[in-house]
């Protein structure tokens, strides 16, 4: 019987060992195991067998039992892993295929550094503040103490609708709205378009986007806008950033300055950037004129004010190093995508 | 303005270089545009004489001259010029050199003889007979008596073509600035100098002004001021050179001696002169009076001008001689024959100039300064000055006297000074002495506690006025740099966070931004097939606009959408998927703002495309705006748009959005060769409807109960109408619904379609129950069949 046992065992060892599925598993594990198995039916003699031998072939019958058993397992193991990697190996892809996915929009050049700047001066605590584009001549011009034949009119040319409607030329009207609907202290910008009729070229446009600034409180002083501005412009272009105010004339401010920023391109040192300037005009400001105060029911006795306006197109344009002002208004969609 | 550095160094002394002058001019508000040094492109080109002259053994025109140009030998150089005699001072551009143009001249031969240079012409220097009358045109330059004819001299150094023009940009409110005088005063208080002034000295000839002249101002509130001279035996000549050096660098043709003092006494006061001929001027008498009704002036370049009564005009007995700070009449000009003269030396009021050059359509160099308003005490010195350059010039006799019809107060407007207000303004620490010095370098006067504003600084009305005056010369660049303190309260607007919503949504939807003009041709209304009697043809019309291509204010933003979708289309872009944010403008009458509604404006074409594309941006939007419970319908009647592929989207009654196919005849109208997809947004509506406030629902704790339906109904019942029956009819246990199938075609019968919806069921408390599940199946089906759409069996 021990040698029956082991020839089964020999037997089966070799069947296990040469079997390539599952299925040929199983029905080892049937025929040797089962309960009408090769196994089992030697067992049922186990009566036949002396009291002596019985407990020592039955013994064995276990050993053996357990090691066919366990190596039906194992063998179930390899090959589970083995179908599990030959099926993940025929789900292969060439994973540098192009996807599917759905294109991005893309946000415009105008609006992308826009909102860098209202993000800027929202951290500074400001509001943004609008106002119609179909203006009053009042708002426009009288009010920023430019009277009607005031040659300041000149440089500016309007369309009109109206004798007194028009589309404004510049964001400032906005001043006048906001002190006329708040009282002080007051932190806004407010950009807009704004219309002036010049002919399209390069670097002219009869509409294009202006940000206008406005602070007004008690003590505020031209050495408030000197730091106000330069953090903005740190902000925009970096922490070396310097600026320059020269001084310039607007009706509604005084005194009055244009601004300039250190090149971001050379630093400063000089460079076709800035035409070898080392500077680059970016807005113009000053304080707020008191006549402007007054008009809007502003005590210039009591509260003073500084106000900037900035032209957008020239903020994108240096950005992005655009040459030509037309392909913002052109929207071929080669020109979106890139931003 | 363009100035001489000569010129001012006659009022200032500068020691400085020519940039730091530009520097220091523009930190102190007298900006610098550009500057450059006269001929600085010419170089090695030395005076030379002509020694002798010899025909060329091989040429019939050219000759051999001997050139001495101060070396030890002369140099042989061979020219075609016939207007050559020895002793000739001539410009001898050397071997090397270069002349106007950049072009270079190398030693050489010419016909097989060796010429070490080249003899110049005006133009060859850059010059014009307008700068050296004597000199011909087409010939060699043969230096007068007025060069320096130094044999080897530098040519510029010799004929005077080495100064300095500096460009300067003068705003408007500076007018004493358009003068050499003006910016001298600038640069002197701001490079620490003294200003030389010096008065005009005239001897006069002794007969009497006023047996020549009179002067009437009939309308005193637009003249303040006229001052008239007499210069007889005018002998008019070329002007010196030293005079006609100084115009061609301030960008001035010379012309004549008179012409030219007129020029230069404008450009040294800023003061415009004008001159008359006597013999023009009936009864030798000036008046200065408005127009009258049904006038006319020939001009002085020759084109007739009818006046009108607002126009102020310098008339004789008869008639009008000039448009007053404008032009000249054609007779008033100096001619070859002119014997007696009268300067004009006038104040006229700037906006009846302005307005008067604006109507008559000629701005000129006069009257862009009178409009800024002039000081009326700059008409006697520079009368004076003209006078004294006639002395100068031997250009005529000056009678005597000069007749001053002055209608201005001459007095000096005051400011209290008050150097803490400055202080506080500008934010600086400046002691009321510095203050002091300050004003007085711009010729303000501080006295007993005020400043006393020189006459020619109309623009200082106010304490912030005078400040810019301490700050500019103070200088910008040491004002302290203060950032701003104190709380503000900056918080994004509803509206303001919802366009940043909309626009991150249709970018994630794959809509790029555009940026496109607000106003547009009318001509597009009937290009997008607006109906006749449409109100959104009834536009913001600009008065005077550029063309008429921008000549309304767009009524809506489809046109501009329709006009990029073309030009992508025409560029051979494949596809375009775009959106703008931004205004139509909807007029209010006269005496009202246009409504300015800002709208989402959505544009597509391309292969993947179509009407549920453009659908899909859109509910896109509705769910990132929270809106909710709108209605979708069709539009058939739209021109713009395809009768059957269109939805218009309402809201409590409110179109909210328009959504479609653009019609077949509007895409070939815009020559777009692909169909094409245009919606539009209203964005108040989605701001009053929208509700972006978030809140959190538990998750459900019972399972869902799903039944499918499928109805048949009129192939023309749109889907959205049994979809809210059944919804109504399942009540609040209803979770979803959707349709899964449309099917047309047997065995449904030719007209009709089968709709099927799948409907999720949930209660939030309990598990459903099969019946009320079944129960709420039946309600549906009650409803659709009350409308005759039954379930499909």
């Amino acid at each position: 019987m021990k040698e029956q046992l082991e020839a089964i065992r020999a037997v089966a060892k070799d069947v296990l060992q040469s079997a390539t599925s599952l299925q040929e598993l199983d029905a080892a594990r049937v025929k040797y195991l089962g309960k009408k198995g090769e196994l089992t039916a030697i067992l049922k003699q186990m009566g036949r067998l002396s009291a002596e031998e019985r407990p020592v072939i039955g013994q064995l019958a276990n050993e053996i039992r357990a090691d066919l058993e366990a190596r039906i397992d194992e063998s179930m193991e390899q090959i589970k892993a083995r179908m599990l990697e030959e099926k993940l190996k025929a789900e292969t892809i060439d994973v540098t295929m192009p996807s599917d996915a759905k294109a991005l929009g893309h946000k415009h050049p105008l609006s992308i550094v826009l909102d860098e700047v209202k993000d800027i001066f929202y951290g500074m605590g400001f509001s943004v503040a609008s106002g119609p584009e179909v203006e009053w001549d009042y708002y426009n011009f009288e009010a920023l103490n430019i009277p009607k034949n005031h040659p300041a009119r000149d440089t500016q040319d309007t369309f009109y609708i109206t004798e007194n409607m028009l589309l404004r030329t510049q964001t400032s009207p906005c001043q006048i709205r906001v002190m006329e609907q708040q009282k002080p202290p007051i932190r806004v910008i407010a950009p807009g378009r704004v219309y002036r009729s010049d002919a399209v070229d390069a670097t002219h446009s009869p509409i294009f986007h202006q940000i206008e600034g406005l602070v007004v409180d008690k003590g505020i002083t031209m050495a408030d806008l000197k730091g106000n501005l330069e953090s903005f412009a740190k902000s925009l272009y970096g922490e070396e950033t310097k600026i320059r105010l020269r001084p310039h004339h607007f009706p509604f401010t005084e005194p009055s300055c244009e601004i300039d920023v250190s090149c971001f391109a050379c630093g400063g040192k000089g460079c076709p950037m800035c035409k070898g300037e080392g500077w680059i005009e970016i807005l113009g400001g000053g304080m707020v004129h008191p006549k402007v105060l007054k008009n809007c029911g502003v005590d210039p006795d009591v509260y003073s004010g500084f106000a900037f306006g900035i032209g957008l197109e020239r903020l994108v344009m240096f950005r992005f190093n655009i040459d030509d002002m037309r392909l913002l208004y052109e929207n071929d969609v080669r020109f979106l995508k890139q931003f | 303005m363009n100035t001489s550095k000569k010129w001012l160094l006659d009022f200032v002394d500068l020691d400085c270089t020519d940039k730091a002058f530009a520097d220091g001019m523009t930190l102190s508000g007298s900006k610098v545009e550009a500057f450059a040094v006269e001929g600085s492109e010419l170089s090695n080109i030395v005076t030379g004489r002509i020694e002798s002259l010899e025909r060329h053994p091989d040429s019939d025109h050219m000759w051999i001259c001997m050139v001495n140009v101060g070396a030890n030998e002369d140099l042989q150089i061979v020219t075609g010029a016939q207007n050559l005699s020895v002793g000739d001072v001539v410009p001898v551009a050397l071997d090397n050199s270069v002349v106007h143009g950049g072009k270079q001249i190398k030693k050489g031969k010419l016909r097989g003889v060796e010429s070490c240079g080249m003899l110049c012409s005006l133009g060859e220097l850059g010059l014009t007979t307008h700068d050296f009358p004597y000199a011909i045109e087409d010939g060699i330059f043969v230096l007068g008596e007025d060069c320096d004819r130094t044999l080897g001299l530098d040519i510029r150094e010799a004929i005077g073509l080495n100064d300095t023009v500096t460009e300067f940009e003068i705003t408007s409110n500076r007018p004493d600035c358009l003068s050499i005088l003006g910016l001298a005063r600038e640069a002197a208080a701001t490079f620490g100098k003294d200003l030389k002034i010096r008065e005009p000295k005239v001897h006069f000839s002794g007969k009497d002004v006023h047996d020549f002249l009179s002067v009437n101002i009939l309308a005193p509130e637009r003249c303040y001021r006229y001052c008239g001279a007499v210069v007889e035996n005018v002998r008019v000549k070329p002007s010196p050179r030293w005079m006609r050096e100084r115009l061609r660098a301030c960008g001035v043709r010379p012309i004549n001696n008179i012409v030219d003092i007129t020029n230069y006494v404008m450009l040294e006061y800023g003061q415009p002169m004008h001159a008359f001929d006597l013999r023009y001027l009936k009864g030798g008498s000036v008046i200065v009076r408005l127009a009258k009704q049904g006038e006319s002036i020939t001009t002085l370049d020759g084109i007739e001008r009818a006046l009108s009564e607002e126009m102020l005009v310098i008339a004789d007995e008869e008639k009008p001689v000039a448009v007053a700070g404008v032009m000249g009449g054609e007779y008033s000009g100096i001619m070859d024959d002119t014997n007696t003269i009268v300067f004009e030396s006038a104040c006229f009021n700037g906006p009846t100039t302005r307005l008067t050059a604006k109507a008559l359509g000629m701005r000129t160099e006069s009257s862009g300064r009178f409009e800024k308003e002039l000081d009326p005490a700059s008409c006697m010195p520079a009368i004076l000055r003209a006078l004294e350059l006639v002395e100068l010039l031997d250009a005529g006799d000056v009678i005597n006297g000069i007749i001053d019809c002055d209608k201005s107060t001459h007095e000096r407007r005051t400011l209290p000074f008050d150097p803490d207000w400055v202080n506080n303004f500008i934010g600086i620490d400046v002691s009321a002495d510095e203050q002091k010095k300050i004003l007085e370098a711009i010729d303000f006067e501080v006295k007993d506690g005020l400043i006393y504003i020189p006459t020619f600084r109309a623009d200082i009305e106010h304490q912030a006025d005078v400040s810019e005056e301490i700050a500019r010369f103070y200088g910008y660049q040491n004002i302290p740099n203060r950032p701003l303190s104190g709380v503000a309260n900056a918080k994004r607007t509803p509206a303001q966070k919802l366009e940043t919503l909309i626009s991150a949504t249709l970018r994630a939807c794959g809509l790029s931004e555009i940026a496109t003009f607000s106003f547009i041709s009318p001509k597009h209304y009937d290009k997008m097939r607006l109906l006749a009697d449409s109100p959104k043809r009834n536009s913001v019309v600009i008065s005077n606009p550029l063309g008429e291509d921008t000549s309304v204010m767009r009524t809506t933003v489809i046109p501009s959408m329709l006009d990029v979708l073309a030009r992508n289309y025409n560029n051979r872009n494949e596809a375009a998927a775009l959106f703008e944010l931004s205004n139509e403008y909807i007029p209010n009458g006269a005496d009202k703002l246009p409504d300015e509604n800002e709208m989402v404006t959505l544009g597509l074409y391309g292969e993947d495309v179509d009407y549920f594309t453009l659908k899909g941006v859109a509910e896109a939007v509705f769910t990132a705006c929270g809106v909710t419970g709108y209605d979708i319908e069709p539009l058939t009647d739209d021109p713009t748009f395809h009768p059957g592929r269109t939805a218009v989207v309402t809201i409590d009654g409110k179109q909210i959005a328009i959504l479609g196919e653009v019609h077949p005849l509007v895409l070939k109208n815009y020559d777009i060769g692909v169909k094409a997809y245009v919606g539009q947004i209203d964005f108040n509506l989605l701001l009053e409807y929208g509700d972006t406030d978030r809140k959190y629902t538990a998750l459900p704790r019972f399972p869902a109960t799903s039944r499918d339906l499928a109805f048949v109904c009129g192939i023309d019942i749109p889907v959205l109408k049994i979809e809210k029956l059944i919804t109504e009819a399942v009540g609040k246990i209803l979770e979803s619904i959707k349709l899964f199938d449309v099917y047309i075609g047997p065995p449904i019968l030719p007209g009709l379609k089968s709709v099927a919806f799948s409907i999720k069921m949930r209660a939030a408390d309990r598990t459903l129950t099969d019946e009320e599940a079944d129960a709420a199946m039946k309600r549906a089906i009650k409803a659709l069949d009350k409308i005759g759409i039954s379930l499909r069996s």
